[in-house]
């Protein structure tokens, strides 16, 4: 087996020392930083996504795959540039305001990462408001929303109103996600894309990212 | 008369089987060692940094209605506004896990130790769950020193943020009960610090006084139909 596919096997069954290693022997042999990425640690943490969503791996595993990711990722930072030339694209990602749920907007900030993207994680009770000046002073393409509380449901609808009202909605995509949000909530407050979980928001994220060109 | 609980840790102690529901684990679904590694682990910081505690007050149900309307902004209709004013009995109540097992939690997420944060997480909020159930037994106890409560009695318990209780509803919950005084603090979004505290009102009385029909337009956006489960129990439970 190549080494890049000795990193994704790694990575998938969570050992980040195995990844750390390999991820070196594979820089030491002269493969591209961004091969190793692509074809070693994010098509790793792809396989781990496509399992988790068929209940075929749980939490905690994608928890491990993801610290087998960084780790990896790590030691290629140095090698990709500082320009986020390697970066996918840029998702702000937040709790909504009124509410404290954040492990699943945790989830999906790691498996995030893990694809690639750019995460600036605001955590929870994030105010409309600073979820698009950070999209705006980031130049971030996606604001990402959590809810698990319906009564904080309303929260995602004042951010995409916002951003229209400061003529961002052309330029910064909103994803929503959370127990209480459906397809249709989406739909009716003028989000571009929902995801049900973490894995699917990953998928979505980069939907929408290529639609954006 | 506000009384203040010192819940013993080990009284609390999540069930495994609990803590892997949350995680996402089915019933039949055995986890793996590696998985029973973090469980065992994420039990003993648990152990080790929970300090739960509760306080819960009795009201009535002109008192109550005040507390419940709070800043006007709950649903016009709500299960809630139904179920309160045929209770017997009403208390408000706090409970916390503590602060040290939160701080832990964020610690965890913050080293990348990703999977033993995030079942520290659901072992915490699992253990907030058994403390305000802990809190309840207290409170039942109580009516039934005081001649309150018979056999029949029941209790579940109701927060601000769900069924319609909007979450600024926790403003005059807290200006009435001050959690405070168990370290519990509301944050200017009503939430609490720390994380892993519940607070709402305990109702009291038989547990038909809870029916209500699943109709309501947040019900049909709510995926975890916790009330269901609840009732469902204390159903099984009286009988």
């Amino acid at each position: 087996m190549s080494v890049l596919g000795q990193i994704a096997e790694q990575l998938q069954a969570g050992e980040d020392e195995q990844v750390a290693a390999l991820t070196k022997q594979a820089l030491d042999e002269g493969l591209e930083a961004r091969r190793i990425l692509d074809d070693g640690l994010i098509a790793g943490m792809n396989v781990v996504g496509e399992k988790f969503r068929r209940h075929e791996v749980f939490l905690p595993d994608v928890l491990l795959s993801a610290k087998a990711m960084y780790a990896g990722l790590d030691l290629l930072r140095p090698h990709l540039g500082e320009d986020g030339a390697h970066s996918r694209g840029k998702v702000v990602l937040g709790t909504v305001q009124g509410d404290l749920h954040d492990i699943g907007k945790n989830l999906v900030g790691i498996m995030l990462g893990g694809a690639g993207f750019e995460v600036i994680d605001l955590g929870k009770d994030v105010t409309p408001e600073q979820f698009v000046s950070e999209a705006r002073e980031k130049k971030a393409q996606i604001i990402g929303m959590s809810a698990l509380l319906t009564t904080t449901m309303p929260i995602m609808r004042q951010v995409i109103e916002l951003l229209r009202t400061e003529g961002l909605a052309d330029d910064v995509q909103t994803i929503i996600g959370g127990a209480p949000v459906s397809e249709e909530f989406a739909c009716e407050i003028g989000a571009n894309a929902y995801a049900y979980d973490a894995a699917n928001a990953v998928d979505q994220v980069r939907r929408l990212i290529l639609q954006a060109g | 008369m506000q009384n203040v609980i010192d819940i013993p840790a080990n009284a609390v102690l999540p069930w495994e089987d609990a803590v892997l529901s949350a995680l996402g684990y089915g019933r039949s679904k055995e986890p793996d060692p590696r998985t029973r590694e973090l469980l065992n682990a994420a039990s003993e910081q648990y152990r080790n940094l929970a300090l739960p505690k509760g306080l819960y007050a009795a009201s009535d149900t002109a008192a109550f209605a005040e507390i419940y309307k709070g800043e006007g902004r709950n649903e016009p209709v709500s299960p809630l506004q139904e179920i309160y004013p045929r209770a017997d009995c009403l208390a408000l109540f706090a409970v916390t896990a503590g602060g040290p097992v939160s701080i832990r939690i964020q610690e965890l997420f913050a080293q990348r130790e990703f999977a033993l944060g995030a079942v520290l997480d659901a072992t915490a909020s699992e253990g907030a769950e058994l403390a305000a159930e802990y809190l309840e037994k207290q409170y039942m106890q109580c009516l039934r020193d005081g001649g309150q409560a018979d056999p029949k009695t029941s209790i579940l318990r109701y927060s601000p943020g769900y069924c319609g209780w909007d979450l600024t509803g926790q403003r005059a919950l807290f200006a009435a009960l001050c959690p405070e005084q168990i370290g519990i603090r509301l944050s200017a979004s009503c939430l609490m610090e720390p994380v892993k505290s519940i607070s709402g009102v305990m109702v009291c009385g038989p547990v038909e006084i809870h029916d209500f029909d699943n109709n309501y337009s947040f019900c049909e956006q709510c995926r975890t139909k916790g009330c269901r489960t609840r009732l469902r129990d204390l159903r099984r439970a009286a009988q």
